[in-house]
């Protein structure tokens, strides 16, 4: 009956918004920012640990935000674990096209696991909440202290 | 044209035949627009307005010594009068045109901020004032050395009186800025006991007035006011048009905000001299066309009449609250004694653009977010609430589809 809601708040996403399994502040993390959106007031911090060979151990989040953030906070957290910052540099660049355009490219295991976002694209006023996560990360990356969607 | 007879009582479908936007579909539904507060839908009286002056009367302002510049004169002038006669001015010189509500307030705050006000006195807003009437005191203050006091409001919505008081009692306030009525939490505040406290403790107010004069008559001289702010767009004329009146002797004794074309008398390399009010303060062509709108959404308004606009949404307001607050999940925001047609709400284990967009998906546009308004909500202990707010057009009916698409939504999350 809610055939209507589902082209953009498919299962995954309502799960995933309800029950995040990284949204938690991590013990122990050497990179972490916070992202901003001004205009709703969405917050999402994120906290990143790599390991000795330079790969991301663990990801994690605390947000403040509607169920499209932080379902894709959460997904991020788990798509990044074992991935290079450089790696994950370029996952961002689709990530980001993927919710502007809906594009997603065939063979890549992580936006396999995120096309449930790609319906955003659809809804202008929600791409920065799919997004926002995602420019924390590279904040965090980049050893900023954090982004904003604007 | 439909012809509306004053009444108490809104014949709904002639009014809403006059707003062509209605007739248009979101997704194969019929437009449910409950987001006035953010913006009011435009009557055919006032797109005619507009268009006609582009085809068939249009020229500068204020300098034209041609048919066609005396006619546009005549026609945007005739709105100051209009302006005047709506609010009660005494004096249509006190009747100042500024592209919004934003702009009446940072000209107050610019030129009765730094010209009138001297370091050390103080400002009083509300805690539950839109950005616009926070941000430009926080730079007066920074600039000049004016320190700003936020009087506090009840877990209701409403004012606290005594509070309010209290911060007037060291005499160094020299005004209080406070809205008439929250967009957020739709309570009014109590205008007349407001303007008689601060004027006994020796403080001019401001008044902005960007909801209340949507929905009910605004007399500034019976409210004692000084000065009174509101845009034209959300009371149902075009964007780019606001109005500042204040007490003509307060407009005399401040300098001018912006400088330029058609607010000098005359200009020397040495030294230039201003106009009379108001145009001391209308430097620039005007905003000619949305001016000439904003008389047509006045006249609309006028016809129609503030008795049965209130009415109207008094009734409106009331079955939104039962209706709405009878779902199971939702919080209403704000429960003023005293409130109007802007109702905030919250739905259990839900974020409110999740609700928001869901119910745009049913064909609702409902507003959500912080409202431009983020100190009243963290006051409140939110985030975000969702906002339904309501203008002649809305309907009973329409307040059932957004309570039946609430419920709706909530199935979706539980």
């Amino acid at each position: 009956m809610f055939d209507d809601f589902r082209d953009l708040y498919q299962e995954i996403i309502l799960d995933h918004g309800r029950k995040p399994r990284h949204g938690t502040r991590l013990a122990a993390f050497d990179a972490t920012a916070k992202g901003d959106n001004p205009m709703c007031g969405d917050r999402v911090q994120v906290f990143v640990r790599h390991d000795a060979d330079g790969h991301v151990a663990e990801a994690g989040f605390e947000a403040r935000g509607c169920a499209i953030s932080v379902a894709s906070a959460d997904l991020m957290a788990e798509v990044v674990a074992g991935r290079t910052d450089a790696d994950i540099r370029v996952l961002v660049g689709k990530f980001r096209d993927m919710a502007r355009t809906g594009a997603t490219p065939e063979g890549d295991a992580a936006i396999e696991r995120l096309r449930p976002l790609a319906g955003v694209h659809e809804f202008p006023s929600r791409v920065k909440c799919a997004t926002l996560p995602w420019h924390a990360l590279l904040a965090a990356l980049d050893g900023q202290g954090g982004a904003s969607s604007e | 044209m439909n012809v509306i007879h004053r009444a108490t009582t809104l014949d709904s479908a002639a009014i809403r035949a006059q707003f062509p936007i209605l007739n248009e579909t979101i997704r194969g539904k019929q437009l449910v627009f409950l987001d006035s507060a953010a913006s009011a839908q435009k009557p055919r009286a006032v797109i005619d307005a507009m268009v006609h002056a582009m085809e068939h009367q249009y020229a500068n302002v204020h300098r034209g010594l041609h048919w066609m510049s005396e006619r546009t004169t005549e026609a945007y002038e005739g709105t100051r009068d209009l302006v005047a006669s709506l609010i009660n001015a005494r004096d249509r010189h006190e009747i100042v045109f500024t592209g919004n509500s934003t702009g009446a307030i940072n000209l107050v705050a610019y030129s009765y901020g730094r010209g009138v006000l001297t370091r050390g006195q103080a400002v009083v807003i509300s805690a539950m004032e839109h950005h616009s009437n926070i941000v430009p005191w926080q730079l007066l203050r920074d600039a000049h050395g004016i320190e700003l006091r936020v009087a506090p409001i009840s877990d209701a919505g409403e004012l606290d009186l005594a509070a309010f008081e209290d911060l007037l009692r060291d005499g160094k306030v020299g005004l209080v800025s406070i809205t008439h009525m929250s967009n957020v939490l739709g309570s009014y505040t109590p205008a007349e006991r407001i303007a008689a406290l601060a004027h006994a403790y020796g403080a001019k107010v401001l008044f902005d007035g960007s909801q209340a004069i949507v929905h009910r008559r605004v007399d500034v001289q019976a409210l004692d006011a000084d000065f009174y702010a509101f845009t034209g767009h959300k009371l149902y004329g075009p964007t780019g048009i606001g109005v500042l009146w204040a007490r003509r002797e307060l407009l005399e004794a401040m300098p001018p905000f912006l400088g330029g074309g058609d607010m000098i008398s005359s200009v020397t390399y040495e030294r230039s001299t201003w106009a009379q009010v108001p145009h001391k303060f209308e430097a620039g062509t005007p905003a000619i066309l949305e001016g000439i709108g904003l008389g047509a959404a006045i006249r609309f308004v006028e016809a129609i009449g503030y008795d049965a606009i209130s009415a109207h949404e008094a009734s409106l307001t009331d079955h939104a609250l039962s209706r709405i607050g009878a779902i199971d999940g939702v919080t209403v925001i704000g429960r003023a004694q005293d409130r109007g047609g802007v109702i905030s709400f919250t739905l259990a284990g839900a974020h409110a653009h999740d609700v928001a967009t869901l119910l745009d998906r049913q064909g609702i546009a409902v507003r959500a977010g912080h409202h431009c308004a983020e100190p009243l909500m963290r006051r409140l202990g939110l985030d975000s609430t969702a906002r339904a707010s309501f203008g002649v057009y809305t309907t009973h009916d329409e307040i059932d589809m957004l309570a039946d698409a609430l419920i709706r939504v909530r199935e979706f999350f539980a």
